[in-house]
């Protein structure tokens, strides 16, 4: 198990203020002057060094983003760090206790990053309905202005950075970076075709990088203990601590900070206080978020929680937001109902997902009641693979694969259902 | 569409809206807001001005407050947008209300980890209590909604009421939720059960000395041999 010593957020539960007084004696801001006086160019070769990868889901290495700004932006084309808070990913829940409990790690981490990026200001994109989250996050970033830890001079580095905070008002689709940015810039959040790419041309034409809340939180603390220590928590290409958050059938759901590529039955047993009803009553495991795959009990109950060991087995760790199923669980209707959100989220830019996702949620729903013919669920799937891939985001792919997941484990289960109700092949034909 | 929102007559409308205007404080919340945003990107205000709208709209009416449209009208004046694109703006987010709504509004998270924790029994709750979804009561007390993950997953079930969440929630417990804001109670904000935050049940398996006092764990990072000299 990960040691107390090395875990960042040591208040990720709130047990104490989140105010800048109480970070501070946690370690927080603590000659952040001296991390900057290393140059930019270090920094992101010692986040490089480090292997962290992007904690928002898609886990690409952050330093080597943060490497794809321009190193002299040029006058009035300013560069910005846009910080996504957004957490929509169903079973994530990661970034509000960041936010709510210890919102000056990502402050910091916000001038540390920015000024590595060579950014002018930060905006941290928050999801409206954290409404609690966005006034903490308001208030810390006025205590750190106050301070003089942001602004002009910003912790006394000569450097002038600005951070502001910018609230959501429910749509999934901004936790998509172009969306992000559009939504930032006054409109609906739709995704934009890439390239360009943010770093060329983001928020208001700028070179923009986005970054999800952990990511850019956890930089200090790297650079406070050195990269060598971060990459020597982990397996290889997959280093350091991760939030995890674990919901559903469990005995005690948790968030919780705990090494990269621990197991999952150590995660469960230890924080989680078990599987409902015992290991025999583990049904199957979304372990990243609602965007990635199923995988069923026999498969994950001993594998490494990141992102290749979840990778191996059809999956992904996404967020690292573990949803826990028990046999209890009707399985088909807890993918249907995922294939209802992605239809609720679907922004309606591209056609294969504005249609595509409502159609997979009817058919979903009909295999969920048994009414559908056997027949229809090679056309499901057959659709999914239209709808994966030809959209200009992963918002298609994501309401895919979900499904997709379902069928290639509990297919039996879903013909099942259709059987007892004697739609079957037969009955089929015999219509035709 | 049967959820599509019930839209007041315009004429209604305008004549109860037409002379919308920011409170004198809000007028000074509108300007703070827009100096976030890089001189001529005003355009970037309009969710945080919509939302403070609302906010008016629903302090004047005694609900969570929603956006007629001479309000839509008068924002886009300010940040000198056409109308239709504020329009756009507030009909593509969830939170912006085109429809006056109750008091309270109810929004239960009806996704999936909600729903393996029995979101069906919140649901329940507010139906036994005469709650329908997409509508408000006779009374006006509350508006039901169900709504897509909001993000407390680790706290299912959940359900978020105006600014504040209930979490942990039972069908009893959303029922007690439910009592005490009709009685004009203040239901306790967060976890129904006996918790700290996400924590689990029960107390903490990690950081267990945060609980007692603000420890600084910096202490023992020389141990690791990896700190710097």
């Amino acid at each position: 198990m990960l040691d107390d010593k090395d875990r960042i957020f040591t208040n990720v539960y709130g047990f104490q203020p989140w105010n800048l007084e109480a970070a501070r004696k946690r370690g927080d801001w603590d000659d952040t002057k001296a991390l900057l006086a290393r140059g930019p160019d270090q920094i992101i070769e010692d986040i490089k060094a480090s292997g962290l990868r992007g904690r928002g889901g898609a886990g690409f290495p952050t330093g080597m983003k943060w490497s794809f700004m321009p190193k002299e932006p040029k006058p009035g084309r300013p560069s910005f760090l846009v910080i996504n808070a957004d957490e929509s990913e169903p079973g994530s829940c990661k970034d509000r206790e960041i936010i709510r409990h210890d919102p000056h790690k990502l402050i910091e981490g916000a001038l540390v990053a920015g000024f590595a990026m060579r950014a002018r200001a930060a905006y941290i994109y928050i999801r409206g309905e954290f409404i609690y989250e966005a006034k903490v996050l308001f208030a810390a970033v006025e205590e750190a202005y106050a301070a003089g830890l942001l602004g002009k001079n910003a912790a006394g580095s000569g450097y002038d950075f600005d951070v502001f905070v910018h609230r959501g008002a429910g749509a999934y689709i901004c936790g998509e970076e172009t969306a992000q940015i559009e939504s930032l810039e006054g409109k609906k959040g739709q995704p934009r075709l890439k390239p360009p790419f943010p770093a060329g041309a983001g928020l208001y034409g700028c070179p923009t990088t986005v970054n999800n809340v952990e990511s850019i939180a956890v930089a200090p603390t790297i650079l406070r203990r050195g990269a060598a220590w971060f990459a020597g928590i982990g397996r290889e290409g997959n280093k350091g601590t991760k939030l995890f958050q674990i919901s559903g059938h469990v005995n005690k759901p948790c968030v919780v900070e705990e090494a990269m590529g621990i197991s999952f039955r150590e995660l469960i047993d230890r924080h989680a206080g078990g599987i409902r009803g015992g290991w025999d009553n583990l049904l199957a495991v979304i372990p990243g978020g609602s965007s990635v795959p199923l995988v069923p009990a026999a498969q994950i109950m001993d594998a490494p929680m990141d992102f290749d060991g979840l990778k191996a087995l059809g999956s992904g760790l996404g967020t690292a937001a573990v949803i826990v199923m028990d046999k209890s669980t009707d399985i088909v209707r807890a993918i249907s109902r995922l294939s209802y959100f992605y239809k609720h989220e679907s922004c309606g830019q591209c056609t294969p997902c504005r249609e595509g996702t409502g159609w997979m949620w009817r058919v979903m729903e009909r295999l969920r009641t048994g009414e559908a013919r056997v027949d229809e669920i090679d056309t499901l799937l057959d659709v999914t693979k239209q709808v994966e891939g030809h959209t200009i985001c992963a918002l298609g792919d994501a309401a895919a694969w979900p499904i997709q997941g379902l069928l290639r484990h509990f297919r039996p289960e879903v013909e099942r259902r259709i059987r007892e109700r004697g739609n079957d092949g037969a009955m089929m034909e015999a219509a035709e | 569409m049967s959820d599509a929102a019930h839209i007041p007559d315009e004429a209604e409308t305008r004549a109860r809206w037409g002379g919308f205007a920011w409170t004198p404080e809000n007028a000074e919340q509108a300007e703070k807001i827009i100096a976030r945003y890089p001189p001529g990107r005003q355009q970037s205000a309009v969710m945080p001005l919509l939302d403070l709208a609302q906010r008016q709209v629903g302090a004047e009416t005694g609900t969570q407050g929603w956006l007629p449209v001479p309000v839509m009208e008068y924002i886009g004046a300010q940040l000198g947008m056409a109308y239709i694109r504020v329009y756009e703006v507030a009909t593509f987010y969830t939170m912006y209300n085109l429809a006056p709504v109750g008091r309270y509004h109810v929004q239960v998270c009806g996704t999936t980890p909600c729903m393996l924790r029995g979101s069906d029994d919140v649901l329940e709750a507010c139906y036994k209590k005469g709650l329908k979804k997409g509508a408000t009561t006779a009374d006006g007390l509350f508006t039901l909604t169900e709504v897509e993950c909001l993000g407390a997953c680790a706290n299912a079930p959940m359900v978020q009421i105006n600014d504040d969440n209930y979490e942990d929630l039972t069908f009893d417990s959303m029922t007690a939720v439910l009592d005490t804001l009709a009685a004009g109670g203040q239901p306790k904000i967060g976890p129904q059960i006996e918790r700290q935050t996400s924590c689990p049940e029960g107390g903490p398996t990690t950081l267990k000395e945060m609980v007692a006092e603000n420890h600084d764990y910096r202490g023992r990072w020389e141990a690791t041999g990896n700190a710097p000299a």
